[in-house]
């Protein structure tokens, strides 16, 4: 499968991350080594095999539903880059 | 008194032949005087680690001594210390100060311990050299010129270069064993869900454990003892009890079965790293242990599945760093879409950038199958490559890393090249087994690193096998020759 520029500044966009005008081409040809590098996994065979998302198979954990965190407003916002009034601020989203 | 091992720090703490104080004072020194050579540090904490050194002291007196009281180490920037700056080696978090401690953190402040600071790192763990960190490149201890390994690079160094007796770490692909093998040290990768992740800043989350470095492993073991815990705060905690992890350490080796994995001896292996692998396989032997040839036919496949799987895993887990809670947030943003794309554009390095694009290429519609379910799927093969040769044997043995040390730059804009340098590493990841590496040897004064991968929850196993490699060779005595300042012994 080939990358192209176009395909580098669709997922720079997916993955909100600004990417240079300047390396953008150095960008897409070092994606395109690793996923050249990756294209190795489609030669093996894999029929039949369930895939793994954790090494011991382990499913998630339940607990019983109660109240275990106290309230850390104020420690959390205290490090937020803009609050007020107990909000995070960002900018203006709708007119 | 840096010439101690952590056992050797506890006993001296024990029998009054200096106080918390004094030893952490001469840590403090030394790397004030020093890590401006390697850069293994980030933070140092100078005024919390004397405090937390007199608390300690004082307790000591008052007979309350838990199993670390008064002994320095450092934490991998990675773990979140509550107050102190955690920055993960990046410029997203470079002005971050937890309002928590990580449980490792917890766990080892609960034992009493001092903290000298927080180490350096590649960027959000992403590399094998450190040369990704913001914070600039560490230098190893044995060869200024050349990388220490990554991503915990920082406290590899750190404890090569006796900046700290020991060092937290955290291993995803081999960010444990690759630098603890380039610099000289020993280091053990537990297996997956052994110790928290709780506070420990995620990369990959299928893949990330927390671990031990030190220069022994008897050391690693007693740190294990104080890091290794059933956790409800992490999901993937396994709720299983914690062993003594020295208790085995003094068992002979008779009749041990070690597996010698053909594929880990390969074209690409430095002929010197081979020959001291080599080297301590005879030496087992000499300890009555047998060797046994097997194969791991999925090998080659491991460094392509972990660059699908982690890739995807960090595209989703870096989505946290958007400028709005913590960390960094770009400049007088026009509206939101722009805030989110400057502000990770300038947060985020260029390894960094290029794994969450890779990530969000493989997970993106129409590639899912292709890439993240075929990459899981041969992520189980290679598990029963290990669960079929841990039928056979009680122990595997190879390099940890296909070379010593390289310079700096060496694979700088080759990617695919610095992912290989973990190609013996990274297949216990996926699997989730635990693994370590112990100094056996050196090419052209670079220290090599034995690999020894153990099965599920054997830790004990290989830290017997560790050590007793350790009680027959001096590998891991040996000291870089520039760590030595004049006046401060």
């Amino acid at each position: 499968m080939t990358i192209e520029r176009a395909d580098i500044e669709k997922l720079a966009e997916l993955a909100r991350i600004e990417i240079n005008e300047a390396t953008i081409a150095e960008t897409t040809q070092s994606i395109a080594d690793v996923l050249a590098l990756v294209d190795q996994l489609q030669a093996a065979d894999t029929e039949g095999v369930e895939p793994m998302a954790h090494p011991m198979d382990a499913i998630q954990r339940l607990r019983t539903d109660e109240v275990t965190e106290s309230n850390h407003r104020d420690d959390f916002q205290a490090i937020a880059p803009a609050t007020e009034a107990g909000l995070y601020l960002v900018p203006k989203v709708i007119d | 008194m840096h010439n101690k091992t952590i056992a050797e720090i506890i006993a001296g703490l024990d029998a009054g032949d200096f106080t918390s104080v004094e030893i952490t004072q001469h840590y403090l020194k030394r790397i004030q005087q020093l890590d401006s050579t390697y850069n293994s540090y980030i933070t140092v904490n100078e005024e919390t680690a004397l405090a937390q050194a007199e608390a300690a002291d004082k307790r000591r007196a008052e007979g309350n001594t838990p199993a670390f009281c008064g002994v320095p180490i450092a934490h991998k920037d990675i773990f979140c210390t509550n107050g102190i700056r955690t920055s993960c080696g990046s410029k997203m978090l470079d002005n971050f100060v937890p309002p928590y401690d990580a449980t490792v953190v917890e766990n080892f402040a609960d034992a009493g311990a001092v903290i000298l600071g927080k180490t350096n790192m590649d960027e959000f763990a992403m590399g094998s050299s450190n040369e990704t960190s913001f914070y600039g490149p560490v230098k190893n201890p044995w060869d200024t010129n050349t990388v220490p390994g990554g991503s915990s690079g920082g406290s590899a160094a750190a404890i090569a270069a006796h900046l700290t007796p020991g060092a937290t770490a955290t291993d995803t692909g081999g960010s444990i064993r690759q630098p603890a093998a380039l610099c000289g040290i020993t280091g053990l990768k537990p297996t997956y869900g052994r110790v928290s992740r709780w506070g420990m800043i995620a990369f990959a989350s299928s893949l990330d454990q927390g671990g031990p470095m030190a220069r022994t492993a008897e050391d690693c073991a007693l740190m294990l003892n104080v890091m290794a815990s059933f956790d409800p705060k992490d999901s993937t905690s396994i709720d299983r009890d914690v062993p003594d992890y020295t208790a085995n350490l003094s068992q002979p080796l008779n009749g041990l079965k070690v597996g010698v994995p053909q594929e880990y001896f390969e074209e690409g292996l430095n002929p010197g790293t081979e020959q001291a692998v080599r080297n301590a396989l005879t030496e087992f032997e000499k300890q009555g242990a047998t060797l046994v040839n097997i194969s791991l036919p999925h090998t080659k496949l491991s460094v392509p599945a972990y660059y699908v799987i982690a890739p995807a895993e960090a595209s989703a887990n870096l989505s946290r760093f958007d400028g709005v809670r913590y960390g960094h947030r770009c400049e007088n943003p026009k509206d939101l879409r722009d805030m989110y794309m400057r502000t990770r554009g300038e947060g985020f390095g260029d390894e960094v950038k290029r794994r969450i694009l890779i990530g969000a290429y493989c997970l993106s519609a129409g590639y899912y199958d292709a890439y993240y379910r075929k990459a899981q799927q041969v992520r189980r093969l290679i598990k029963q490559d290990f669960v079929d040769a841990f039928e056979k044997v009680d122990v595997i043995m190879g390099p940890t890393s296909p070379s010593p040390a390289f310079e700096f730059g060496a694979k700088g804009n080759d990617p695919v090249a610095m992912y290989l340098e973990d190609i013996y590493t990274i297949a216990t990841n996926l699997a989730g087994l635990p693994g370590m590496s112990v100094p056996c040897g050196f090419v052209d004064n670079k220290p090599v690193g034995l690999q020894i991968i153990g099965n599920y929850f054997d830790e004990s196993r290989m830290l017997n096998v560790a050590h007793q490699f350790q009680q027959a060779t001096n590998w891991h005595q040996q000291a870089p020759k520039d760590i030595e300042v004049e006046g401060v012994e």
